[in-house]
């Protein structure tokens, strides 16, 4: 699927700009783009790095466990087939939480580190799991109670009330997270494990 | 309340790193441990995540985006998104600070406080970059069979925008 989809875009993207005389345009966006993917890698690996620092001694110190105590009665509907007190459901929890209080820094390398908790039980490694895609989605469609850099640009841009977005967005989140997660559960009963 | 931000980040590590402490972990060596590992393992998100920025900025480069925004713009007029707002609802799941970029443009063009300014505001603040996180998550474990993931995060974004224009209609 993902091959399919990226030679497209490129395909897509070269013809437009035969098409539409951006062949310039294109040429140096194709220079800048290494030096720009290397660039949002290092900002990443750097925060990854420091949250696997942080996440051991969470770990070391019973943080997770309890977290995950608290968020288990919420995730066993979602991941039945996870252990209660898991690694797995722990690596969750602490993802949860940094996306529920807004911390975007710190919510991808927690979460990172709950798939590779999540690859270790996983029989193919080269195939997701269904709890992989429960886990993915819920975060692509990720809630968060606080959209706190929304708020700053609308301020930055003169609104009367910046935070007045709070409660459609936490409602619109909460909508397109119950159908995202209600996808995974529909979609998946058309592909079947080990096609597409 | 928009200062919540600012705390939680400092409290959480407080809390760890207190909690570390009263329970006589090496808090210092238990972290020089957890960076090592992940440096090593880490490297695996790169060659994907450059697949995604080269294939994204040759979209946008290109003007092949706008050509899709261009196409769905009546899709949207049907949805109830006004189509000002189509621009941020394609760059969205493809681009995190392309759709940022477009926002603060739709900000500074219609104002915050229009019916626009405040779809887009809904938009932005209950959406993730999917594609991004579908990549950087699953080159993280080298999972090439995504199955039905993208699928389903791509239906999230969807209902995301129409019920972001509805609750704007509905609650301000």
């Amino acid at each position: 699927m993902m091959n399919y989809v990226w030679g497209g875009i490129v395909i897509f993207s070269v013809v437009c700009a035969l098409i539409d005389g951006g062949m310039g345009a294109l040429t140096s966006a194709i220079i800048d783009s290494g030096e720009q993917a290397l660039t949002i890698f290092l900002g990443l690996y750097g925060m990854m790095a420091l949250w696997g620092g942080l996440m051991k001694i969470a770990e070391s110190a019973g943080v997770t466990d309890f977290i995950a105590r608290i968020a288990y009665p919420f995730l066993r509907f979602l991941f039945p087939k996870l252990k209660k007190g898991g690694r797995e459901i722990q690596a969750i929890s602490m993802n949860i939480t940094a996306n529920l209080f807004g911390i975007g820094n710190a919510a991808t390398p927690l979460g990172i580190d709950a798939m590779r908790k999540l690859q270790l039980i996983n029989p193919d490694k080269n195939v997701a799991t269904d709890e992989m895609i429960v886990f993915v989605v819920m975060n692509s469609a990720s809630m968060r109670l606080i959209p706190t850099t929304v708020a700053m640009l609308r301020a930055n841009h003169g609104s009367k009330n910046p935070m007045e977005i709070l409660l459609p967005s936490i409602i619109t989140s909460a909508c397109a997270l119950t159908v995202g997660l209600i996808c995974t559960k529909l979609y998946g009963r058309f592909c079947r494990r080990g096609r597409v | 309340m928009s200062n919540f931000g600012a705390y939680a980040l400092p409290i959480l590590i407080a809390v760890i790193v207190i909690c570390g402490i009263i329970k006589k972990v090496g808090v210092f060596d238990c972290f020089t441990d957890g960076v090592k590992q992940l440096l090593t393992s880490s490297l695996g998100i790169l060659p994907s995540l450059m697949g995604l920025i080269f294939a994204v900025s040759l979209l946008k480069a290109s003007g092949g985006l706008d050509l899709i925004v261009k196409l769905l713009t009546p899709v949207a007029e049907f949805l109830g998104i006004p189509s000002q707002a189509m621009p941020l609802a394609v760059v969205s799941p493809v681009s995190g600070s392309g759709s940022l970029a477009v926002f603060e443009g739709i900000l500074s063009e219609f104002g915050p406080d229009s019916f626009i300014g405040r779809v887009a505001s809904v938009m932005v603040g209950s959406s993730e970059t999917s594609l991004y996180a579908v990549t950087v998550y699953y080159g993280a474990v080298a999972v090439k069979r995504t199955r039905h993931t993208i699928a389903a995060a791509l239906t999230a974004d969807m209902t995301c925008f129409i019920v972001s224009a509805m609750t704007v209609r509905l609650f301000m």
